[in-house]
C-alpha cells in the first residue's frame, strides 16, 4: 500500500497541468515501449538570461506513478530555469512521491521527467 | 488422480514465502515454475557424469551422451514425431524459428513471394518474418481475428495464394488464450497451396495439451522448455525428416560436422549438424526430466484441469466491475490465460497491487505489440495458469483485484 499514498492516487485522479498549450515554444513526446505508456509535453519559456519555464501542460495515458509523477513534475517545474530543471534527478521525483521506487517501476516514474529534459536541453 | 495440491508439493519455489505470505505463481505463460525432479536431474549432470558429449570413450562421457540422446528419444515420443531424428535442440523458440528463417526461408525465397502470419503472434513468430523478408521483396500478409478473438477460416482461402512460401502461425495465443484449430489450417493451407509449407509456434501448446506433430501435418513446429517445467536455454524444433536432411545447418562449428579438410567440410546429418558447440547438456537433460513429469501427469489430464480453470475463473472475474479480458469468452477454445484491462487502473498497478500480496502476474504487452494495437489497448494484466495452479489462486486473484478496484474507484 505504501506506493499508493493518498497524495499520489490524489494526483493521478486529478492531475495537474494536464492538456496541451496553444502555441507551445517546445513539445517532446516519451514513450515507454515495454508498457505503452506514452507522455507529451508542451513547454512556454520566459525569456532571460537563463529562460525559465512559464507554463507547462501534461498529456498521454500511464500508469498511477507515471501520471502522479508528471502531475507533480509539471507543478514543481513551474517558473524553475531551465538549468535547474536539467538537473533534477531520479531522487527529486522519488522525493516528490514521497517513496522509494523498486527497479520495475523506476522506468513509469522517470518518463515524465525525460520528456521535460528532452523538451528544454536545447533551450539553454 | 489430478491433484494440483499435491502437485504443488513437487514445486520448491511455491514453498517459499515473503513477508510471511504464500507465493500465488500466475505467470507461467512467460515460464513456468520447476519441479525438484527437473532441478534434481540437471543437478545429476554435474554430479555424477559431468562430461561433453559425443566425444569420449570414457564411461561418464558415455553415460553425459546416452542421457542427452535419450531426452531426445523422450520428447519425439511425447509430440508424437516419426523420429527423433526431427528433434533439434536449440536455445528457445525464437533460435527455433529463426533457425527455420535463416537456413530454410533464406535459400528458398523468391521476390514476390510472400509469407502469411496472424496478428495474435507473439514477436518472436513475426518479426523474422517481417526483418528478414524486408529488402527481398517478400511481404508479409496478416491473418487477423474475428471480435471474439477467433481466426477465420473463411479469411484463409483468400490470403493463401500460390505465392505464399510459408504459413507461420501460433497454436494458442499468448495474450488471448485462443487455442488455434492447427489440423485444420494446415489441411487449409495445403488444400490451397500444396507447396506452401507450414510453421507452428506451439510455446503455449506443448506445455497445455496434448499435442501430435504427425496428426497435425505441419513441417515445422517450435517450442520451449522453460514454459513446460523445464530449464530455461533450452528449446526445440521439429521439422519433417526430408526438409531437415536438405537444409543447410544455421550455425557452423564444433560437433555438427563429420569431417572438416582444409577447403571443404562435410557436416553431419539433421539433428546434429543443427547443434553446433558444446550444447547445454544440462538443460536437455533436466528437460527430459520435465516431458517425463508432464508424461506422467497425462496431458490429457493437463488440459482438462486447465479447461477448468478458466471456465471457474470467468465465473469468478465477472464479480469485478469494470474488469474485461481479451480472447474468446469460451473455455473450450482458450487455454489458461487472461489479458485483462480495467477499468481506472492501469495493468502496472494492478500488477503492483497485487504484488503486495506475493500475486505475480505480469503487465505489458507480452511480446505482442501488433496485437494490443489491433485490440486499442496500449497494455494488459495477464494472468496464466498451470500444472500447480488452484481455485484457490483464482480466488485469491479475484479478492486481489477487488482491493485494485476499491483503491481506483
Amino acid at each position: 500500500m505504501d506506493l499508493y499514498r493518498e497524495n499520489i492516487l490524489d494526483h493521478y485522479k486529478h492531475p495537474r497541468n494536464f492538456g496541451h498549450l496553444e502555441g507551445a515554444f517546445v513539445t517532446s513526446e516519451e514513450i515507454n515501449v515495454s508498457c505503452g505508456d506514452r507522455i507529451v509535453i508542451d513547454v512556454r519559456l520566459k525569456q532571460g538570461k537563463t529562460p525559465t519555464i512559464e507554463e507547462i501542460r501534461f498529456s498521454g495515458e500511464g500508469c498511477a506513478i507515471n501520471q502522479a509523477s508528471a502531475s507533480m513534475l509539471t507543478e514543481k517545474v513551474t517558473g524553475m530555469n531551465v538549468v535547474d530543471v536539467l538537473n533534477l534527478t531520479l531522487a527529486d521525483v522519488e522525493a516528490l512521491l514521497g517513496t522509494q521506487l523498486t527497479p520495475s517501476r523506476v522506468k513509469c516514474a522517470l518518463l515524465p521527467l525525460e520528456a521535460i529534459h528532452k523538451a528544454v536541453q536545447f533551450v539553454r | 488422480m489430478f491433484d494440483p495440491k499435491i502437485i504443488q508439493k513437487d514445486f520448491p519455489h511455491l514453498k517459499r514465502t515473503i513477508h510471511g505470505k504464500r507465493i500465488v505463481y500466475l505467470d507461467s505463460t512467460a515460464t513456468s515454475l520447476k519441479p525438484q525432479q527437473v532441478i534434481d536431474k540437471e543437478n545429476e549432470y554435474y554430479t555424477k557424469y559431468n562430461a561433453n558429449v559425443f566425444r569420449g570413450i570414457y564411461t561418464t562421457s558415455e553415460e553425459a551422451t546416452a542421457e542427452y540422446e535419450k531426452a531426445r528419444e523422450i520428447t519425439a515420443t511425447f509430440i508424437g514425431a516419426a523420429s527423433s531424428d526431427e528433434i533439434v535442440f536449440t536455445r528457445n523458440t525464437s533460435e527455433s524459428i529463426n533457425l527455420v528463417a535463416y537456413s530454410f526461408m533464406l535459400d528458398v525465397w523468391a521476390s514476390g513471394d510472400r509469407v502469411l502470419t496472424t496478428i495474435m503472434e507473439h514477436h518472436s513468430n513475426f518479426v523474422p518474418w517481417q526483418q528478414l523478408g524486408s529488402g527481398r521483396g517478400i511481404d508479409v500478409d496478416i491473418w487477423y481475428t474475428d471480435k471474439n478473438g477467433l481466426l477465420d477460416m473463411k479469411a484463409l482461402e483468400k490470403l493463401v495464394t500460390k505465392k505464399t512460401k510459408l504459413v507461420a502461425v501460433t497454436a494458442a495465443s499468448n495474450v488471448l488464450g485462443t487455442i488455434n484449430p492447427v489440423k485444420e489450417i494446415v489441411r487449409t493451407v495445403k488444400h490451397l497451396n500444396p507447396k506452401c509449407l507450414v510453421l507452428i509456434d506451439a510455446a503455449q501448446a506443448v506445455p497445455h495439451m496434448p499435442v501430435d506433430v504427425g496428426d497435425w501435418g505441419a513441417d515445422f513446429v517450435a517450442f520451449s522448455s522453460h514454459k513446460m517445467l523445464g530449464p530455461t536455454g533450452i528449446g526445440v524444433l521439429w521439422g519433417r525428416r526430408e526438409l531437415l536432411e536438405d537444409m543447410k545447418p544455421f550455425n557452423y562449428g564444433g560437433d555438427m560436422i563429420s569431417e572438416v579438410h582444409i577447403d571443404r567440410t562435410v557436416f553431419k546429418k539433421a539433428p546434429h549438424k543443427f547443434e553446433a558447440g558444446t550444447p547445454h547438456i544440462a538443460g536437455v537433460i533436466g528437460f527430459g526430466a520435465a516431458v517425463e513429469y508432464l508424461t506422467a501427469l497425462g496431458m490429457d489430464h493437463v488440459r482438462a484441469h486447465e479447461q477448468e480453470l478458466v471456465t471457474y475463473a470467468i465465473e469468478q472475474f465477472s464479480q469485478v466491475e469494470g474488469l474485461d479480458f481479451v480472447g474468446p469468452k469460451r473455455a473450450d477454445v482458450r487455454g489458461g490465460v487472461f489479458a485483462c484491462v480495467m477499468k481506472q487502473a492501469h495493468p502496472h498497478d494492478i500488477a503492483q497491487l497485487l504484488n503486495e500480496d506475493n500475486i505475480c502476474i505480469r503487465a505489458g504487452n507480452h511480446c505482442a505489440m501488433p496485437l494490443h494495437d489491433y485490440l486499442h489497448v496500449a497494455s494488459t494484466a495477464r494472468a496464466s495458469f498451470y500444472v500447480y495452479t488452484t481455485k484457490a489462486d483464482i480466488d485469491m486473484l479475484v479478492e486481489g483485484l477487488l482491493k485494485v478496484q476499491k483503491i481506483f474507484s
